[in-house]
């Protein structure tokens, strides 16, 4: 009866693990199987082909992509989300700044790099304007379709993100640890960099990482952006499976999807200690 | 031990005002606490106790009024000047610091070396009785032992005043008590003047030299715990402070007649005529009488003592005495009841 009812619980979420078996780990499964085989047979040649000099510059324009407005965003989003936070719970801007924020950290795609594309690309209405009033070309040689564009673009949907993630954290910061630290003799500087920042510092550093993760994944808005060349892993991935260039290299997609897969996992894994320990302490 | 190397000091509030829109916080709060006098401000939620204990650690600011701190108006000083220790209702200890950290961290702030800090921890811990657990972390403490290190952290940089506020209203029963003795013990040791916040008038009465009663942002009484209960100055703090019978009565020339024929001292402050004595349970004696005027309607046991509910005349009484005494008592039997003869307070029926 007992185990009965111990299973019950287990019933319930069958329907998310068959979810995760088949559209994350079975995809994960071939991907690793994918990238060390060749015709059907063990090959570490695709693995091998991870460092030739495109792949590595590509790796490396990711983590600069993932990095740098991971950073920018991080440092923003947390500005922000510092300033709702002191905004009463029910006040208009921190109920509006909460739901902007949540609906364009899901932009992206397509829709992002076209309204990007419309106000500061070759035509665009800022760009034109700007020509127009006061003789300056934003446009340039065309920054917005390289990786310096790319670093804009996605900072508009990591500023956002931070706000969402970090807003938790700050919210958690009790209003007796700064009444205790005042009383103790601390000044707001101090109360900021012995008390509020190292307990805040877990999560931002966490928050940094899930957003160089969402970046280093995100795909659409630099397919979009970027017909161009490969310039990010990602990108490189598409060209593997539809040059019609070079055609046969599915499973090199697959070694550079591993090695994409390997960082995030770094990457979460130590997102996952950092919450870990933050979470511990606004218990 | 006494940590203060300058002395206790006096505290006083002149006229102290606290408006929150409408509503008047603090109504003209004026009160001395005496050098090493540790002072409880007692009564219901929104009283103004609290709002009055923040002003004088600068977390609050009056709307008019002072603050008097030996004597120096520190009204206008910010709190990380005034030189104040605080131990907050729960959860104030720093999570990111081990107990000996949290304790250190005011002596930091004030510039002493990693070595004398560490020392000083360590015997502050000692004091509270927790230096064995100077290296966990808030987390690993539990709820009374985090109230311990919070004392110690308030004391550790020999602050002019300790101020409390609730410091044991998130513990359990039996760790509150064992706590509010601890503080006691601390405070009478270290010998700083001390302002304690409290809405348990049990708390309250065992630990001060004086009890505070506010009511509606006013001090109601301020008196030593025994006056306090023996001769309430008020209904209020007659009602608020023990359990309080309600008995007619009638008053005059300093003396009340209750019960029919029995004559008591009327505390100052009583109506004159008509009205109602307020009698504590303990200052009724029950006794067993066929011919009596009174019925036992409930015997409620609790270890040394036992309640009396008695009915007199349509009315309920409660008596407390020895459990001893209350065996001879019957469930429905005639009683006779007598009263002490200790002054009390007559008010209005």
């Amino acid at each position: 009866m007992r185990r009965t009812r111990s299973l019950v619980p287990l019933v319930g979420v069958l329907p998310f693990l068959a979810y995760l078996a088949v559209f994350l780990l079975i995809p994960t499964v071939v991907v690793i199987v994918g990238a060390f085989t060749e015709n059907g047979t063990f090959d570490l040649g695709n693995i091998r082909a991870l460092s030739n000099s495109a792949t590595v510059d590509a790796l490396r324009n990711s983590v600069v992509l993932s990095g740098s407005t991971a950073l920018i965003g991080g440092v923003l989003g947390a500005l922000l989300a510092t300033v709702i936070a002191s905004a009463p719970e029910r006040s208009l801007l921190r109920r509006a700044v909460l739901a902007l924020s949540g609906s364009l950290a899901q932009t992206g795609g397509v829709s992002l790099a076209f309204a990007w594309m419309a106000t500061i690309g070759g035509t665009g209405t800022l760009t034109v304007l700007l020509q127009k009033a006061l003789s300056v070309d934003i446009y340039g040689s065309g920054w917005l379709y390289t990786l310096h564009g790319l670093i804009l673009v996605y900072c508009y949907f990591q500023i956002p993100l931070m706000v969402i993630v970090f807003l938790p954290a700050v919210d958690g910061l009790r209003a007796q640890w700064r009444e205790a630290a005042e009383t103790l003799g601390a000044s707001r500087l101090q109360y900021l960099t012995q008390v509020a920042g190292p307990l805040l510092l877990p999560a931002f550093l966490g928050s940094l990482l899930l957003l160089f993760a969402n970046a280093f994944a995100a795909y659409a808005t630099a397919a979009a952006l970027v017909s161009q060349g490969s310039p990010i892993l990602p990108l490189m991935i598409r060209a593997a499976l539809t040059s019609e260039i070079v055609l046969g290299q599915q499973h090199l997609a697959y070694a550079i999807a591993l090695e994409m897969i390997v960082v995030v996992a770094l990457v979460m894994t130590a997102y996952a200690l950092l919450l870990r320990r933050s979470s511990r302490w606004m218990r | 031990m006494s940590t203060s190397g300058k002395g206790p000091v006096g505290v006083e509030f002149v006229d102290l005002h606290r408006h929150f829109g409408t509503v008047r916080g603090l109504d003209g709060l004026s009160l001395a606490i005496e050098p090493g006098e540790l002072v409880c401000l007692l009564g219901p939620s929104g009283c103004g106790k609290t709002t009055a204990l923040r002003i004088v650690a600068g977390l609050d600011h009056p709307t008019s009024g002072e603050v008097l701190v030996g004597g120096k108006d520190v009204t206008g000083v910010p709190t990380n000047k005034r030189d104040m220790g605080m131990v907050f209702q729960a959860y104030s200890l720093f999570p990111h610091l081990s107990a000996a950290d949290n304790v250190a961290f005011g002596l930091k702030l004030r510039g002493l070396g990693a070595r004398e800090r560490r020392k000083r921890a360590y015997e502050m811990l000692e004091l509270v009785g927790l230096s064995v657990h100077a290296d966990r972390y808030p987390h690993q403490l539990s709820g009374g032992q985090q109230q311990r290190v919070a004392l110690a952290r308030a004391l550790a940089f020999q602050p002019s005043v300790l101020l409390l506020d609730e410091p044991l209203s998130a513990l359990d029963a039996k760790v509150r008590v064992q706590l509010r003795d601890e503080i006691r013990r601390v405070q009478l040791e270290v010998g700083t003047t001390t302002l304690f916040v409290t809405h348990d008038q049990e708390e309250a009465l065992a630990i001060s030299d004086r009890v505070g009663v506010m009511n509606a942002g006013r001090l109601e009484q301020l008196a030593a715990p025994a006056e306090l209960y023996s001769s309430p100055a008020s209904q209020f703090v007659a009602e608020f402070v023990g359990l309080t019978n309600r008995v007619p009565a009638q008053a005059r020339d300093g003396r009340a007649i209750v019960l029919g024929d029995q004559e008591v001292p009327a505390l100052a402050g009583s109506v004159a005529g008509d009205g109602l004595a307020l009698i504590r349970p303990e200052a009724i004696a029950v006794e067993p009488d066929e011919q009596g005027t009174a019925t036992v309607t409930q015997l409620s046991f609790r270890g040394p003592i036992t309640q009396v509910h008695c009915e007199l005349g349509g009315s309920e009484l409660l008596v407390q005495m020895a459990s001893a005494e209350a065996q001879q008592l019957t469930l429905g039997g005639r009683v006779r009841l007598v009263i002490a003869p200790a002054p009390v307070l007559v008010v209005p029926a």
